[in-house]
């Protein structure tokens, strides 16, 4: 019998991520801008929380002071945010002011922000000079990962809804309330619209920087966010290199699979997870390669996802139109 | 770089710099770079600025291995910029190169393993560089055809190939490994050397320096002097004006991406049979995403990527030592290869626009 109930968990706490990181993206390519640059982005929110909680557990060490609740949660988070939105703002400031080319920003900032993890990761403890190990942040971690209490009375129910941290339940209602927004809000209606034609908009009288600058950094911060779920709540706080892997790249794919909207992207996100580590409830036998082929699915059925809206070529489906095309006002 | 667009500024498109001040804007946009990289290793490091670049210098020139294995680093994203250059100047945003260079090396991989001790060592030759651009060029040709056809989004779909490839390469790894349950395939032919590129004197890598050398040759008077490289520019330019002079688009995009493919695909088979004789999937190790920066930087044009493949591949190397040195991580690299990409990046837009103190406070959006 597969184990629904061990299965699930696992699947929504591989899909948040996931689906932080796809939110972030929807909100910054309905501007027309497409950041390719979110896997580093997500590096740089997970590893500014992680300096952030690191030299705040360090600072207790030091001084023998019990750890506040708040702080422990509010330091990272603070520290995450801060560090995705200046990756935002850097991509911004080179595409919509100075009218770069977006992949190859995109690109450079993934370049850019893997780096920045992985040595910061790699060295924090070195510049630092501490003595630990390793980067462990328990006792931080603990505060984000905690559950309601009383949960795990509650059997399975308890442990498929509410058996997860307070950042997994945000990225379910930031997805839900984007979608709200870019679709039901005039707000919505002006991202889009400068995404499909910035032009067009700006002749209508809105101002096309302004929302550009918006929703790729607030699509940013978001991002980031899942980063920062991820070492802090996902892997107990333990920073690895590279541990955080292609699920960037998995986000952006997410984007297309759900055909820009974050709100189906909430049970994509957790398809998406549950492919992840499918090969881990599906007996394989001895045959390991097979599950290899398993984490293929997803870029697979993205890439059948993709050549079938533009195959049916049905409006509401598409990128949006000036996707990865810099504007200028003069040009058009 | 400070923003300049204010109420204060007018921007405005330059009408054509020449290319000398173009290329001086760039230099300035290095060396700035350069500084900023400086100052960065100095805060982290405690090294002086000037040690920074002695430090960088020494660790890729300080010994004759050294110096070929900068040129082989050079050589290899060299290539693959080589091969993702014609299909930028399409316009066709190929980021697929990672996958294209993991399917050359998967399948040369392939050929070697298993015809190793099956065929003469000539015909195993001919077959791994027919395989290994075959695969190459599919890879390509696949988003290519249905960009064509149906307008899919390029950029989306080579992404999306570089993780098939990645993960058909997993497979195949856990399926040939040796010894079982190892999960590595360990040195192909360690024994027999079947399927090796023969040395040349004894060194390993000049035989794949001079290959790629002479794919920089082809590549130049492809894109610059044959009628397949005029369309390539005419379609880049604007895809009606190429309708219009009666040149078969599709045909010109599918096409472009089998060499662009195929290029790549011979990238993977130099860093098999050439250098590591072995598959893993971190063999193209993000190559592929620097290439096309190192592309761009270049403008696409064959000559100018000796030049910037040279500047990230010093650059790489000399970080990597810095952070020996200094016992910190060899990611430090990846942080100042970006630094300096944003800083060309950005300089672009002062040799593309000029800016003009605005005479009346007339705003701007």
């Amino acid at each position: 019998m597969f184990n629904f109930v061990s299965f699930i968990p696992r699947a929504v706490g591989q899909g948040i991520p996931l689906l932080f990181g796809s939110t972030g993206e929807t909100l910054t390519e309905k501007s027309g801008n497409l950041n390719l640059g979110i896997p580093g982005i997500m590096y740089v929110g997970a590893m500014s929380g992680v300096i952030g909680a690191f030299l705040y557990e360090q600072s207790l060490k030091a001084s023998g002071a019990p750890m506040n609740t708040a702080a422990a949660i509010f330091i990272p988070l603070i520290c995450s945010i801060v560090g995705s939105l200046l990756m935002g703002l850097l991509y911004c400031f080179l595409t919509v002011t100075l009218r770069a080319n977006q992949n190859v920003t995109g690109l450079a900032m993934t370049t850019f922000g893997v780096g920045f993890g992985n040595f910061f990761g790699g060295s924090l403890i070195k510049l630092t000079g501490s003595d630990v190990p390793s980067v462990a942040l328990s006792s931080t971690s603990a505060r984000f990962s905690k559950m309601l209490p009383g949960v795990d009375k509650l059997g399975a129910f308890g442990k498929i809804f509410l058996s997860y941290g307070f950042l997994a339940y945000t990225a379910i209602v930031i997805a839900f309330v984007t979608a709200y927004i870019l679709a039901h809000t005039r707000v919505g209606l002006h991202l889009r619209a400068v995404g499909e034609n910035p032009a067009t908009a700006d002749s209508a009288g809105i101002n096309v920087s302004k929302y550009k600058y918006l929703s790729t950094c607030i699509g940013s911060v978001i991002a980031g966010m899942g980063g920062l779920y991820y070492v802090m709540d996902f892997t107990s706080g333990v920073w690895s290199n590279d541990g955080f892997g292609d699920r960037g790249w998995l986000a952006i794919a997410l984007v297309i699979f759900t055909i820009w909207r974050p709100n189906i992207s909430v049970f994509a996100s957790i398809l998406f997870g549950g492919l992840y580590i499918l090969y881990l409830y599906i007996p394989t036998g001895t045959n390991l390669a097979v599950k290899e082929l398993y984490k293929m699915l997803p870029y697979v059925v993205t890439i059948v996802v993709l050549i079938v809206i533009s195959m049916r070529d049905k409006k509401e489906n598409q990128p949006p139109a000036s996707l990865g095309l810099p504007y200028f006002r003069e040009e058009r | 770089m400070n923003d300049k667009k204010g109420p204060l500024f007018h921007v405005a498109r330059r009408p054509h710099m020449v290319w000398y001040k173009a290329w001086g804007i760039r230099a300035i946009a290095l060396i700035l770079a350069l500084i900023a990289c400086a100052v960065i290793t100095t805060l982290l490091t405690g090294l002086n600025p000037l040690d920074v670049y002695a430090t960088m210098i020494k660790g890729n020139l300080s010994t004759p291995r050294r110096v070929w294995v900068l040129l082989q680093e050079l050589s290899i994203l060299l290539c693959i910029s080589l091969g993702l250059a014609p299909a930028f100047k399409m316009k066709f945003w190929n980021i697929g190169g990672e996958g294209q260079v993991l399917v050359g090396c998967l399948a040369t991989g392939a050929v070697m393993i298993l015809l190793g001790d099956k065929v003469p060592g000539p015909v195993l030759m001919i077959l791994m560089i027919v395989v290994s651009l075959a695969a190459g060029a599919l890879w390509g040709a696949i988003p290519a055809f249905f960009k064509a056809k149906y307008n899919t989004n390029e950029t989306l779909f080579t992404l999306m190939m570089n993780y098939v490839g990645t993960q058909l390469m997993a497979y195949f790894i856990i399926v040939w490994e040796v010894p079982k349950g190892s999960g590595k395939v360990g040195i192909i032919n360690q024994a027999s050397e079947a399927g090796w590129f023969p040395m040349i004197g004894h060194n390993k890598y000049l035989l794949n320096i001079l290959i790629v050398a002479a794919v920089t040759v082809f590549m130049y008077i492809y894109m610059n002097y044959t009628k397949h490289g005029y369309e390539i520019a005419v379609v880049g330019e604007s895809q009606n004006t190429a309708r219009y002079v009666g040149i078969n688009v599709k045909k010109v995009i599918i096409r472009t991406m089998c060499l662009s493919g195929a290029i790549c695909g011979l990238t993977g088979l130099l860093l098999v049979a050439g250098t590591n004789h072995t598959i893993t999937t971190s063999l193209a190790g993000g190559r592929g995403f620097t290439a096309v920066m190192v592309a761009w930087m270049a403008k696409f044009s064959p000559i100018g990527m000796i030049f910037t493949s040279f500047l990230i591949a010093f650059l790489s190397k000399g970080a990597t030592e810095i952070s020996t040195m200094f016992g910190l991580n060899q990611s430090f690299a990846d942080i100042l290869t970006g630094i300096i990409i944003f800083f060309i990046i950005g300089s672009e837009f002062f040799i593309n626009y000029q800016i003009r103190r605005r005479s009346d406070g007339e705003k701007e959006a």
